[in-house]
């Protein structure tokens, strides 16, 4: 075990070489967004052609009926996802790294299957799965088959993240509550979740990001009426780009970055009331 | 990462034709079409289509007319589509695939037949779109839109002194301020298909020594070309950055219609043929709601609606009816003779050429080196 005051910061050129590298690997993150940014506002139908400041883009997006109609769509489903996802993965990371059971090793390769499949694999079993069921119970494909696929997936990365944080706390003290007599609950509630809700938020943060951005998934198992944004947008492209697409783009960058700093904000907060 | 993606689902879409084929033999569906009348609804409508392809307020105009619910869901590619609907109990009433989908759907028995007497406007239907290869009897589908696949020539730069062939990017012709502006489409069918046409074969061949003729073609082509394109063919062209565009006739005509000066850019089809680009309606085999499916089809075939359709979206109407009410730019341009300078004897659709698909995709990689 190796403690980070052992470690020398490093000096000279390879600090240098270290910093520009930095840099660059942020220019390339970044740089694009700010372009697309900044495209969002061109008056001009060319992606990519400068033609003046205007916010006609933004206008035409809060026109465009069918745009916010799968916006509506998308963040409906995100939303139940989230929030399913969150509880049941939540409870299968405390579940797996609390407990050893029957078929535990079993059961954490089976909650990986998600993580590692290719999308396109799991949309057509989902795809096949739906088709039967839809027959043998009536029912017709939409909000309920998207919501349950992406909850499919979720869980898996939500409860990974779980562990993660999990696997960092001492056992010690939630054992350390029940001997001063919290139930098992007040032990779960008052000691356990607090330490691990950074987890949980990050994960409800992944979930609802990778809820909101699927496309392969998503186009095999919705059915009609129910387009979400970016299966929407994917076909759009067949008529071509114009920077409505940029502004969509943007409105969602700007709400997924409002949703970190409201998480950060409140753990923040939280952080202050404890001390 | 879109032809990866793609590649993928292709695959899956054959892995679920078979599945289907397997097991899915318990769909039924009456033989001759549904038992429909005209104007008969029997519930909600609920379209498969591309994005766009249809104004709102015009579904929602069929909706109130017949007092039901219209409902519109998008798909971004005939392959992301097939699946969906092969699998069975899609939900979907009318779907839009194009030419070649709607050969591989009937083969698959994923479309059932229509009945024409639900839908007495098919008349309407123009000559030249009636039984086309892939439906030749004209049972299962009906055209949608169509388009062409040629040149857009920037002729503010080349002027219009020059041959109406596809040697002014495959062969001797190229004009000189065209050289290293020019760009093909990045699409295996395509591009191959416009090579095999400079040389006069079909662009649908299933020969290889033909195909490989084309290779060198579009290889020794490349000296020219700015690059391969497809998505902003028709932007580089109005932008400047190109002078010569292989690419689709509806995206080229709205693109020039945005510029200051739109009788600057020229668009045709040259005379040794090329690709024509059909989309149809078709019902799914296990449609929930056959009655509205036909009768949704037969609205749109009739003239008025047929030219709405087309007065939104800019592409051509396949509906003789339609003509006369369209917009005059966009009426202008589909009339237009000089569009098609070899007239329709050497146009083809894009047929699927079913294993031999690959080699297409090969021999344009091959090409590009």
């Amino acid at each position: 075990m190796s403690t980070s005051a052992g470690i020398t910061e490093p000096r000279g050129w390879t600090r240098g070489l270290l910093r520009s590298l930095s840099w660059l690997v942020f220019v390339f993150f970044y740089a694009p967004i700010l372009v697309l940014i900044i495209f969002s506002f061109s008056d001009n139908r060319n992606v990519g052609v400068w033609g003046g400041f205007t916010t006609s883009w933004y206008a035409d997006f809060v026109a465009d009926e069918p745009l916010t109609g799968a916006l509506s769509n998308s963040l409906q489903i995100a939303v139940v996802a989230t929030l399913v996802s969150v509880v049941l993965g939540t409870m299968s990371g405390l579940a797996l790294e609390r407990f050893s059971f029957r078929g535990n090793r079993v059961f954490d390769a089976l909650l990986y299957l998600p993580v590692i499949i290719p999308d396109v694999t799991m949309a057509v079993m989902l795809l096949l799965f739906f088709t039967q069921a839809a027959k043998w119970f009536g029912f017709s494909k939409g909000f309920g088959t998207i919501a349950l696929s992406h909850i499919a997936f979720c869980i898996s990365f939500v409860s990974i993240v779980v562990r993660a944080r999990l696997a960092g706390m001492d056992d010690k003290l939630e054992e350390a509550a029940m001997d001063l007599y919290a139930s098992r609950w007040q032990a779960f509630r008052h000691v356990t979740l607090p330490l691990i809700m950074p987890g949980i938020v990050g994960g409800a943060l992944l979930a609802m990001t990778l809820s909101l951005d699927d496309v392969v998934i998503t186009q095999f198992v919705t059915g009609a009426g129910w387009s979400t944004l970016p299966v929407y947008v994917f076909s759009l492209i067949r008529k071509g780009v114009t920077p409505l697409i940029n502004a969509v783009s943007v409105v969602m960058l700007v709400a997924s970055m409002a949703l970190v700093a409201l998480s950060l904000l409140a753990q923040r907060l939280r952080g202050e009331e404890a001390a | 990462m879109t032809t990866s993606r793609l590649r993928w689902t292709v695959a899956f879409a054959a892995f679920t034709l078979i599945l289907a084929a397997c097991g899915g033999d318990d769909s039924e569906t009456a033989a001759g079409g549904t038992e429909c009348a005209v104007g008969e609804t029997d519930g909600n409508l609920a379209l498969y289509n591309w994005a766009e392809y249809i104004d709102p307020e015009h579904l929602d105009a069929f909706a109130a007319e017949f007092g039901i619910e219209a409902t519109m869901t998008e798909y971004d590619s005939n392959e992301a589509m097939l699946p969906v609907v092969s699998a069975g109990n899609s939900g979907y009433d009318v779907i839009v695939p194009s030419d070649y989908m709607v050969g591989i759907m009937i083969d698959g028995g994923f479309v059932q037949p229509l009945n024409f007497d639900a839908i007495p406007n098919a008349s309407n239907i123009s000559d030249e779109f009636a039984n086309p290869s892939y439906d030749p009897e004209q049972a299962y589908s009906v055209p949608y839109q169509w388009g062409y696949t040629g040149l857009a020539v920037n002729t503010a730069v080349v002027g219009t002194d020059f041959p109406r062939s596809w040697s002014i990017v495959f062969g001797d012709n190229v004009p000189a301020e065209a050289a290293g502006k020019i760009t093909l489409l990045n699409d295996p069918r395509e591009t191959m298909g416009a090579a095999l046409k400079a040389l006069g074969y079909s662009l649908n061949t299933t020969d290889q020594a033909e195909l490989d003729e084309a290779q060198d073609l579009v290889e020794a082509a490349k000296d020219n070309l700015l690059r391969f394109d497809t998505d902003s063919a028709d932007e580089l062209l109005t932008s400047g950055e190109s002078v010569i565009a292989h690419g689709y006739s509806g995206d080229m005509f709205t693109q020039f219609l945005e510029t200051d000066d739109p009788s600057q850019w020229l668009f045709f089809v040259p005379e040794e043929g090329g690709t024509r680009w059909i989309d149809n309606m078709v019902i799914p085999f296990d449609a929930p709601h056959p009655c509205t499916a036909h009768t949704f089809i037969n609205w749109l075939l009739d003239g008025e609606e047929g030219a709405a359709l087309s007065n939104w979206n800019y592409y051509g109407t396949p509906n003789k009816a339609s003509i006369d009410l369209l917009d005059e730019e966009l009426n202008a341009f589909l009339t237009d003779p000089t569009v098609l300078p070899g007239g329709l004897d050497n146009i083809e659709e894009i047929a699927d050429t079913g294993d031999f698909e690959i080699n297409y995709s090969d021999a344009l990689n091959n090409a590009k080196g």
